[in-house]
């Protein structure tokens, strides 16, 4: 059951208030507001978002920087590039799936749905307020790794474009979960979603060793994950070398997957109603 | 003619579990309806059909003349909700709440201040209005519900429940401003387990019982078929309790119930039986502890109505949220 076009039927007695154009957007926007308020009353998932990507990186660069690199100040180097795609897929993964199944099961989304607005409107209004958490995520981190000691080699367009792919990347990652938040029962379950998933996509990649020192079939892996590619790309546009394969690969898979995941999350979520 | 609101042979099932077996009701407009019933009775599962949120099995409900079933986007502009669970954010203030619902409703942002504003004061909750609705009282948060449920201006309102759980005291005060809402001309369609509520509050009274319609009609034709009021005694010293008997039986005309040790119930008719009581008993100098006159509770009115207990049915569990 669709809410969007409705035919007119002979004028009733009942008077309705006029619609105004470009609803679903003008209302995502809303509800985005509201995930705003919420990030800024709650700051602790936030925080988590942050801190964890902080501590595998100083975890890394001090422990494995001397025995991969030779020091650790060439591994920040390397790592770190990674480490901002790292932070938005948990930043995603973590809070999305998670938050918003809380959500959808209060009152509050029971009112959403008894409103005229489209049946997306409280999931795009979600996500949108994600990806502002995941700036103030990628801002902190890159501060971070700033006071490490890392330096972007190539210019502030290229730092800002990779900035700008990495929060892509995970806007449309996080329609993954998403569709976990929509179709788990609670949190439990798309924690477990989460847990299984992470792993495999933010640490089966290139980010804390070149692919050519992996096994063959951790290799295969990397080469097909997608957060493989986004890093590659972060690499060249903050390190310098190869760009617009990586990035162009990185894009197709960010379509790709909110391609696949959008509809999916939003017929999940009309169904559940 | 247009009804407010109306069902028609309503059907909803949950897997075996029957909801709603083939429910009517209609209310005029501006008028309110009350849904009387026992939990599992279908209440809740009518409220969200009607709403829109959950699709009938079976049968045409109605909201302003607009089929909920075919036109919910329709329907979704003409009505108001405030559920059992309150629909509220905690995380928001009551104007960050009230602000949204109007930005939703495509007010302006001007507009959606401005109504919120009005609403937070109409329900005397500007003092609270800065503050996140976490911090509020159970009283509060229905009342900021209730005031969402109005932002838009709709023309019908559902309210499921809205004193559950409540103290008298926040109820009488939940009821007042349910009396003014349906001062608006606004149709009403509120649920309830209490007859004293639905009496107090509606123009029309629907029984409902295991998805069935029991009975219906004005609060006074349903207290006529239910015995109106009856008055409660509870003696002091046990040894008065068949003296006290004697004088309820001779006033009102029915042998009393014992409901309980030295607790005497009993129907009565006409607005002089009490006052008949308290001055026989007291001539005939029986101390009690308790003495009241009151509508019949829920319980009872399904006795009368069906022959059964309310908590009979209890696997029948209603689906809420």
């Amino acid at each position: 059951m669709t809410a969007t076009s409705v035919p007119s039927q002979s004028a009733g007695t009942v008077t309705e208030p006029a619609k105004r154009p470009y609803g679903l957007l003008r209302h995502s926007f809303a509800l985005a507001g509201r995930s705003l308020i919420k990030v800024r009353r709650t700051p602790e998932g936030l925080a988590h978002a942050v801190l964890i990507p902080v501590i595998f990186l100083v975890m890394f660069v001090y422990l494995f920087g001397g025995a991969v690199s030779g020091n650790t100040k060439n591994y920040l180097q390397f790592i770190f590039p990674a480490a901002l795609v790292m932070t938005v897929i948990i930043s995603g993964i973590m809070i999305t799936g998670v938050s918003l199944n809380a959500d959808i099961r209060t009152g509050v989304f029971e009112r959403f749905r008894s409103l005229p607005i489209g049946r997306s409107a409280p999931l795009i209004g979600s996500v949108l307020g994600d990806l502002i958490r995941y700036v103030i995520s990628l801002v902190t981190v890159f501060a971070f790794g700033y006071l490490l000691g890392f330096r972007v080699e190539t210019g502030f367009l290229q730092a800002l474009a990779a900035g700008a792919l990495t929060v892509f990347f995970g806007f449309c990652l996080s329609w993954g979960y998403v569709l976990a938040g929509v179709v788990s029962r609670d949190a439990a379950g798309v924690q477990g979603i989460v847990t299984l998933t992470m792993f495999p996509l933010a640490f089966g990649t290139n980010m804390v060793a070149p692919t050519d020192t992996l096994p063959g079939w951790l290799q295969a892996w990397v080469k097909i994950n997608p957060a493989s590619h986004a890093m590659e790309a972060c690499r060249g546009l903050l390190l310098g070398g190869p760009v617009a394969g990586p990035v162009m690969r990185t894009l197709l898979w960010s379509v790709g997957l909110l391609a696949f995941f959008m509809p999916l999350a939003v017929r999940a979520y009309r169904r559940r109603t | 003619m247009r009804y407010g609101f109306q069902a028609e042979a309503l059907v909803k099932r949950f897997g075996t579990n029957t909801a709603l077996n083939g429910v009517d009701f209609a209310a005029r407009p501006g008028t309110v309806l009350s849904v009387l019933g026992p939990n599992g009775a279908g209440k809740t599962t009518a409220v969200r059909i009607l709403a829109t949120l959950l699709r009938p099995d079976s049968g045409t409900a109605m909201v302003g003349g607009v089929d909920v079933v075919r036109q919910p986007a329709r329907v979704r502009r003409l009505i108001g909700i405030a559920g059992q669970d309150t629909s509220v954010d905690e995380d928001l203030t009551g104007t960050e709440n009230l602000v949204l619902i109007g930005r939703l409703l495509d007010l302006r942002k001007a507009e959606a201040t401005a109504r919120a504003t009005e609403l937070l004061e109409r329900f005397e909750l500007t003092e609270a209005a800065g503050r996140r609705v976490g911090t509020y009282s159970g009283g509060m948060r229905r009342r900021l519900d209730l005031a969402a449920s109005m932002i838009g201006r709709p023309s019908v309102i559902f309210l499921d429940e809205p004193t559950t759980g409540l103290d008298p005291a926040k109820r009488e005060e939940v009821w007042r401003m349910i009396r003014t809402m349906a001062g608006d001309g606004t149709t009403v369609l509120l649920t309830t387990q209490y007859l004293e509520e639905a009496d107090t509050l509606s123009d029309d009274i629907v029984v409902l019982g295991q998805g069935k319609v029991i009975a219906n009609g004005s609060p006074d034709e349903l207290k006529q078929i239910v015995g109106g009021q009856a008055i409660q005694v509870r003696v002091a010293d046990l040894a008065q309790a068949s003296e006290a008997a004697a004088i309820l039986g001779s006033v009102a005309g029915h042998v009393p119930d014992q409901i309980g040790p030295g607790v005497l119930t009993v129907p009565v008719v006409g607005d002089s039986a009490f006052t008949e009581v308290v001055r026989q008993l007291a001539a005939a100098n029986i101390a009690v502890t308790e003495l009241s006159l009151r509508l019949p509770s829920l319980d009872e009115v399904f006795f009368t109505l069906t022959g059964r207990h309310t908590a009979e049915p209890e696997r029948e569990q209603e689906v809420a949220a």
